[in-house]
């Protein structure tokens, strides 16, 4: 059954802004099928919120849509664009959903579009809790004991029949929203009431825990000719019980026997093929670790989160094969592309270990809870390779970036015994950790095994590498015991810490013996065949296959995994330079950890490293691959703080020269080259004592904005306004020392501003200024923010662009660099210059079409901007408006304030644009997930010091149709300045009751966790009420309320035309 | 105790010797599957060879009888990146490297597995040694030319009982679980030595005879041929593996030696009468010459990374057989259905 030759148009539904549960695996899977489909001829719609994705790029997709992701919105396109077909399997749990909907609504119906791929059937087969219970029941496959409700009574009803513990799972939610495990009665009764409401179709299922055995995963394919194959098993080191997505797993299987794993392998098979889903699809089972008995838990008909890592730990690209099989190939049709020759019906066979361990958020969340259990908390995760548990665990865990050496993190020792059994039986994310010190201290496998629930075939793997420890630390390190430790996967660092040496002495150590890493490669077959696809690892074995070459190559940092701060947009600016690369006659040698990522695709480099992001193992891939240079301004904060170890190492960095890269991040540097330049800036100081604080807050005055040096996305960054909040602050949220100070700057309230530009190290090229909507003080990440500005003065867009160009030239910048003004009557000042690719180079890319990256990476290897096509100063402004807002997975994260902050908490971001700045705002709004409700009650609850300024904004809220209800001293206030106002001293009541459709509440000073405000800010994610914590956030609302009520203003155009009729005419008219 | 690999081009695999402590030689294989140490192990199509697990993991779940494919193993040596000192599975009865030891079997472990499955590949599987003592070279490895079926066929007569139709089966080295499947079709079933002539075997009055798996060369046992030939057309006769090669031999085609054979449980074979595909469990270092195939007998199943030939039947005769495994241990249940084949065929 060969390709479908009646399609020419296909619609690819993206899965939005990075949240909790469905991070970059989605542009991976996305871009991979956009290549597929192109390969095939087909044209291309894509649809997706999120304008930092690869796949909403102009070379991957025909027609791109960067609007919001809703049925209302697709429907237009779809009427617009025609296509014949929608694949719904790769937009994640988002994409899956809406095509659903689009097939309910009749809306595919009525265009003639076809679901491609898996049917609308088998979606509801796998997704509906119902049919899938009664799908497993025909079959004869197990499930756990289970009662779907849609009414809290029915809870208690089946509690009686199964007792406790109770596993709760709302149906069509991901990354587990809303679910949990019920102990008890308290804990049932909050558990389901938030999962009714989490659940798009107001069903939970209550199901018998099987916690405590073992977590099994399989990813299966299936054709429509039923041909069957399984690409990857996993096997999660943490015990049913704990989300996968949060716990550490393996591939491939570790414990099983033949017999056990061939029972689930031919049960997923038997599941694929009744519930007919064509494509990809992964199935969850647990398996008691005293018998045979299994059960089946969960099947996402879809290309997900597991396939990702299944596709990065085989080779196999799954996302590309359910492509082809959606336009009508069956899996025998299709060559396996990493081997060039053989089928891609076949199992791949793996001769490594992979290791993936969650990326969790807790560093930024230092309140959250950190448990462990059915609801995901991960941002993001990494994947290591290596031929043992041991390596394959400690790269992973270096790969993290959290500071942390070997398993020891700072608590480690600290911990009470007491502290220590509540760790391993708790699970959280510091429980790896928790285990090696309970091995430490000599507890034994038994012990830990019962408190963990976790195999001891994985606890001893972590007993290994603590005997490796004590060994180093007992002995000489001899060439023996230096190579064990290698092979084991002790890190330079590692080693050196243990021996009280450094680093570079261990790897000189290591070099004089000739102890060095031999890169293996991935090849889907465990050998068998010659592959073609240079995808590598490193181990200390005999045999390296990375053969030398003398192509003239360089090498790109990647950024690691998702974190809040650190987000897609750094991959999408390692893979333009990669494309740049090549495109100058390059080769492009990448390395990176992410498994989620389209840089770690198998066909995006010349050559693919799957290594931590570390000195030692960054130069081991230079001493192996001689680049000509190395450029670290597009991995992030991560590749940025290697450019000084690797530069003294002598290693060429390309761009901005190391120097100066210091000059900008150097806070004493900066601030005298800021003097030099007669730039105005916020005036600071840096603290590296804790007695220099009060002295420096009495000169500056307050208000003061905190944080520590060398941060990225403003960890730990606060605005103070006493002397006793800075005390605090001192106290409690960090850590001062000479290494690592303190910077205290001068808060100024104004306008934040934002730059992104480009220098060939002679000129500077600014492709937009984006103004933020929220006053400087909230985290620029965390503010939406508007291009072109709306009321920025040309006056000072002037002095803007005089100070990025007078800064970029000092600078010698070669490549991008961002800047952040805060803009205060008609002056700007420079908050901070970032040497590197900033979170909104996508977007300026995107919406100003000019290839930011590429020209960055052409201006590194020696071009001009003029050689290049390109002037310099501001390009200029188009006629459309772009508004990019923050999307935040708070409902994820309890305990964590959702207030907005210098301190950086959004996870992701969507774009909406339009022709008018109101437009794009409801578009960024809604896009962003927010509901946008007209009308109701809307609860009000201000700090003092926000009364004034409140009263326009709640003036216009009680005119535009909104009933306002207000706390104590707010709504006496309000009725003091004449607004009708209800009070309430029980708002928290009234948000449970669900009466209040929108909230607005601005945090007083303390934000305690006790206080009414922060109860209030929790209980409205919990219940996905909107809730404003700025009021530049609720003015923007209420311009868009408008468009809101009349939406048949907005425009749906393809980026292509937007582009097409403005910037690229004017560009080509001269300007 | 340090040992090493040393192949008859004369190039060394150095590791530790784990298991049996001693010297062994054999023909060294690959073999590709994750899981399914101990079934490989007990295989004896293995006999005569050393075999490589590609899988750097062995011995994670420890061994148990119940996963055992003969009363003991047959392999020569195994070589492992890791041989795992700590096993768990509720089923264990012992761990791998006792096992080894109780069996007299060598085990070599920490080399670079991969380097050598690489140099296999490219040079294709050949003898080697695995000794503890330095200074051995070309001369001590033996010829060929072992009869390796003669040591783990049967002995003498088994009789299986069973409800159902009359079967001989002609053991070359079968697997246990070649024949609970056939008991699982109820066959009264009688399993005869290698050598056992045709006249013994219509001597039972059997409804069919089934060929089972087995080592080696297929050319080693002519005397199995001849048998085979007679009973051709007399009678339904089924094959797997070393059973598929004889029938080919029998009809006349002939067989050759793969560069590197198929060892694993991941090679996908296709039903060319149903279109389907399947992933099969193999271990085989020979294969049917395609041009050499009788004019009455067509390929019924085809390897879709080699193309090579997987299954044939003859066009009039109830004769048909497959390269692979269909009872799996260790891999894929998938093929379970030819058994059915098999009986329908046998019985008529």
């Amino acid at each position: 059954m060969p390709k479908r030759q009646d399609l020419n148009k296909v619609m690819v539904i993206g899965s939005g802004p990075i949240i909790i549960g469905q991070a970059a695996e989605f542009d991976y899977a996305g871009t991979q099928a956009c290549k597929a489909l192109k390969e095939e001829g087909i044209k291309i719609v894509l649809v997706n919120s999120n304008p930092a994705t690869i796949m909403t790029d102009e070379n991957i997709a025909d027609r791109i849509y960067i609007e919001p992701l809703n049925v209302d919105t697709l429907a237009k396109i779809i009427a617009k664009e025609r296509p014949q077909g929608i694949i719904p399997g790769l937009g994640g749990q988002t994409g899956l959903n809406l095509a659903v909907e689009l097939a309910e609504q009749g809306v595919l119906k009525e265009y003639n579009v076809e679901l491609l791929g898996t049917s609308l059937e088998a979606i509801k087969r796998s997704e509906d809790r119902d049919e899938f219970k009664s799908t497993m029941q025909a079959i004869g496959e197990p499930i756990p004991e289970s009662t779907i409700i849609t009414d809290i009574k029915d809870a208690y009803v089946f509690k009686e029949k199964v007792g406790f513990p109770i596993i709760v799972r709302p149906a069509y939610t991901l990354g587990g929203t809303g679910g949990g495990i019920a102990t008890n009665e308290e804990e049932l009764k909050t558990i389901v009431s938030l999962g009714l409401k989490a659940s798009r179709i107001g069903q939970v299922l209550l199901e018998q825990s099987v916690a405590g055995w073992k977590e099994i995963e399989v990813e299966v394919m299936r054709d429509r000719a039923d041909n069957c194959i399984i690409v990857c098993s996993m096997e999660n080191m943490d015990p049913m019980g704990i989300h996968t997505g949060d716990s550490i797993v393996f591939a491939p299987t570790q414990t099983l026997t033949d017999k056990e794993f061939q029972m689930l392998r031919t049960a997923a098979i038997k599941i694929i093929r009744k519930l007919e889903v064509e494509g990809g699809c992964n199935i969850q089972f647990g398996l008691d670790p005293q018998s045979q008995n299994y059960v089946v838990i969960e099947v996402n008909p879809r290309v997900s989160r597991s396939s990702a890592l299944a596709s990065k730990a085989t080779g196999y690209p799954i996302a590309k094969v359910a492509t082809k099989i959606a336009i009508g190939y069956t899996l025998d049709e299709i060559i396996n592309p990493v081997t060039g020759k053989t089928s891609a019906c076949f199992e791949p066979s793996i001769d490594y270990v992979v290791a993936k361990i969650p990326r969790w958020p807790f560093d930024k969340f230092p309140t959250a809870n950190r448990s462990l259990g059915t609801q995901m908390k991960a941002t993001g995760e990494v994947m290591a390779i290596e031929r043992t548990i041991e390596g394959a665990l400690l790269k992973a865990v270096r790969s993290l970036e959290t500071g942390v050496v070997g398993l020891t993190i700072k608590e480690s020792g600290s911990w009470t015994e007491m502290e220590l059994q509540n760790k391993l039986k708790e699970a959280d994310d510091e429980r790896l950790f928790a285990i090696a010190e309970a091995f430490r201290r000599n507890w034994t496998i038994k012990e830990i095994k019962l408190l963990t629930g976790m195999d001891p075939f994985f606890l001893v793997k972590i007993q290994n590498i603590v005997a490796m420890e004590r060994r180093i630390k007992e002995q000489n390190l001899t060439y023996d015991l230096l190579i064990s430790a290698k092979r084991m996967g002790f890190s330079d660092e590692h080693i050196a810490k243990i021996k009280g040496l450094t680093a570079i002495e261990v790897r000189k150590m290591r070099q004089s013996s000739n102890i060095k890493p031999v890169y293996k490669l991935v090849d889907t077959c465990a050998g068998e065949f010659e592959a073609e696809t240079p995808y590598y690892y490193s181990t200390y074995e005999t045999e390296n296959e990375a053969q030398f070459n003398y192509k003239p190559k360089v090498l790109v940092l990647g950024s690691g995994p998702i974190r809040i701060g650190q987000g897609i947009e750094f991959d999408y600016c390692s893979v333009h330079a990669v494309w740049a690369l090549q495109d100058a006659g390059f080769n492009a040698v990448i390395i990176n950890n992410n498994p989620e990522t389209v840089s770690t695709d198998f066909d995006t480099s010349d050559r693919l490293y799957f290594e931590p992001l570390t000195t030692e193992e960054v130069m081991n891939v230079i001493e192996q691959e001689k680049p000509l240079g190395v450029i670290v301004q597009f991995g992030g904060q991560t590749a940025i703080n290697l450019a000084g170890e690797l530069h003294q190492l002598g290693v060429n960095i390309l761009g901005t020269p190391v120097d100066y890269i210091d000059a900008a991040e150097d806070r004493e540097k900066f601030e005298k080259l800021m003097n030099k330049l007669k730039i105005p800036q916020t005036q600071g100081k840096t603290a590296t004592g804790v007695n220099q604080v009060e002295e420096i807050a009495k000169e500056l005055g307050f208000p003061l904005l905190v944080r520590p040096s060398y941060v990225l996305g403003g960890r730990a960054m606060k605005v103070v306004y006493d002397m006793h909040e800075l005390a605090q602050y001192v106290e409690s949220a960090v850590e001062i020392s000479s290494k690592h100070p303190i910077l205290i700057d001068k808060y100024i309230k104004g306008k934040e501003v934002e730059v992104d530009a480009i220098g060939d190290g002679e000129n500077i090229l600014i492709p937009g200024i984006m103004e933020h909507i929220e006053r400087a003080g909230v985290h620029s990440g965390d503010s939406m923010a508007v291009y072109p500005t709306q009321t920025i003065s040309n006056k000072v867009k002037e002095k803007i662009l005089a100070y990025t160009e007078k800064i970029g030239k000092a600078l010698r910048i070669k490549g991008v660099f961002n800047i952040q003004f805060v803009v205060a009557g008609e002056e700007a000042y420079v908050l901070e210059v970032n040497p590197r690719a900033s979170r909104t180079v996508p977007i300026i890319s995107k919406i100003t079409g000019v290839p930011m990256i590429k020209l960055a990476t052409r201006a590194m290897l020696g071009k001009s901007l003029k050689e290049m096509g390109y002037p310099s100063g501001l390009w200029p402004e188009p006629d459309y408006v772009v508004v990019k807002a923050p999307v935040f997975s708070f409902e994820k994260l309890s305990k964590v304030d959702t207030s907005l902050g210098p301190e950086m908490k959004s996870t992701g971001e969507v774009l909406g644009i339009d022709y008018n700045f109101a437009g794009a705002l409801y578009k960024a709004i809604t896009g962003a997930g927010n509901k946008f409700p007209l009308q109701g009650q809307a609860l009000v609850s201000l700090a003092p010091k926000d009364y004034e300024e409140a009263l326009p904004v709640i003036k216009i809220l009680a005119k535009s149709g909104f009933s306002i209800v207000a706390t104590n001293s707010t709504a006496q206030f309000l009725k003091s300045r004449g607004i009708d106002v209800v009070n309430t001293n029980d708002p928290v009541d009234l948000l449970q009751k669900e009466e209040v459709q929108l909230v607005v509440n601005t945090p007083s000073q303390g934000r305690s966790q006790n206080s009414k405000g922060f109860k209030i800010r929790r209980l409205s994610a919990e219940y996905r009420i909107p809730c404003f914590t700025s009021l530049d956030t609720v003015e923007a609302y209420l311009k868009a309320i408008d468009v809101a009520k009349n939406n048949g203003k907005l425009t749906y155009n393809a980026i292509q035309d937007y582009l097409n009729v403005d910037t690229w005419a004017r560009v080509r008219a001269g300007m | 105790m340090s040992g090493v690999l040393i192949l008859e081009d004369g190039t060394c695999f150095p590791g530790k010797v784990f298991g049996y402590r001693g010297n062994s030689q054999g023909e060294v294989v690959f073999n590709t599957g994750m899981v399914g140490y101990q079934e490989v192990i007990t295989d004896p199509s293995y006999a005569g060879q050393i075999v490589v697990m590609t899988y750097p993991l062995i011995g994670n779940y420890g061994v148990n009888k119940g996963d055992n494919e003969a009363i003991k193993p047959h392999v020569r040596g195994f070589i492992v990146r890791e041989n795992c000192s700590y096993h768990n599975n509720w089923q264990a009865e012992d761990s791998f490297e006792n096992f080894l030891a109780a069996h007299s079997i060598v085990g070599l472990e920490g080399v670079d597995t991969r380097a050598l499955t690489r140099h296999l590949r490219s040079r294709g599987t050949m003898r080697g040694i695995i000794t503890t003592s330095a200074g051995l070279n070309k001369q001590d490895f033996s010829s060929n030319g072992e009869n390796l079926v003669e040591k783990v066929t049967t002995k003498e007569i088994r009789h299986l009982p069973g409800t159902g139709p009359k079967l001989v089966v002609m053991d070359f080295g079968i697997k246990e679980s070649i024949i609970k499947s056939l008991i699982s079709k109820e066959f009264d079933i009688y399993l005869v030595p290698a050598w056992t002539g045709a006249k013994e075997i219509l001597g039972f009055k059997p409804q069919g005879v089934f060929l089972s798996n087995g080592p080696g060369d297929p050319k080693d046992v002519p005397k199995s041929i001849v048998t085979i030939k007679e009973l051709i057309g007399k009678i339904p006769v089924c094959g797997i593996c070393l059973g598929h090669q004889l029938i080919a031999l029998a009809l006349g085609a002939d067989t050759y030696k793969l560069k590197f054979g198929h060892r694993g449980v991941n090679h996908p074979v296709k039903d060319l009468l149903t279109n389907r595909v399947y992933i099969t469990s193999q271990n085989h270092g020979y294969a049917i010459k395609e041009e050499s195939l009788p004019q009455d007998v067509y390929v019924t199943h085809r390897n879709l990374n080699d193309h090579t030939i997987e299954g044939i039947r003859h066009k009039y005769l109830p004769v048909s057989s497959v390269q692979y495994h269909p009872e799996a241990a260790p891999g894929p249940e998938d093929s379970a259905y030819l058994f059915n084949h098999f009986y329908d065929l046998l019985v008529g």
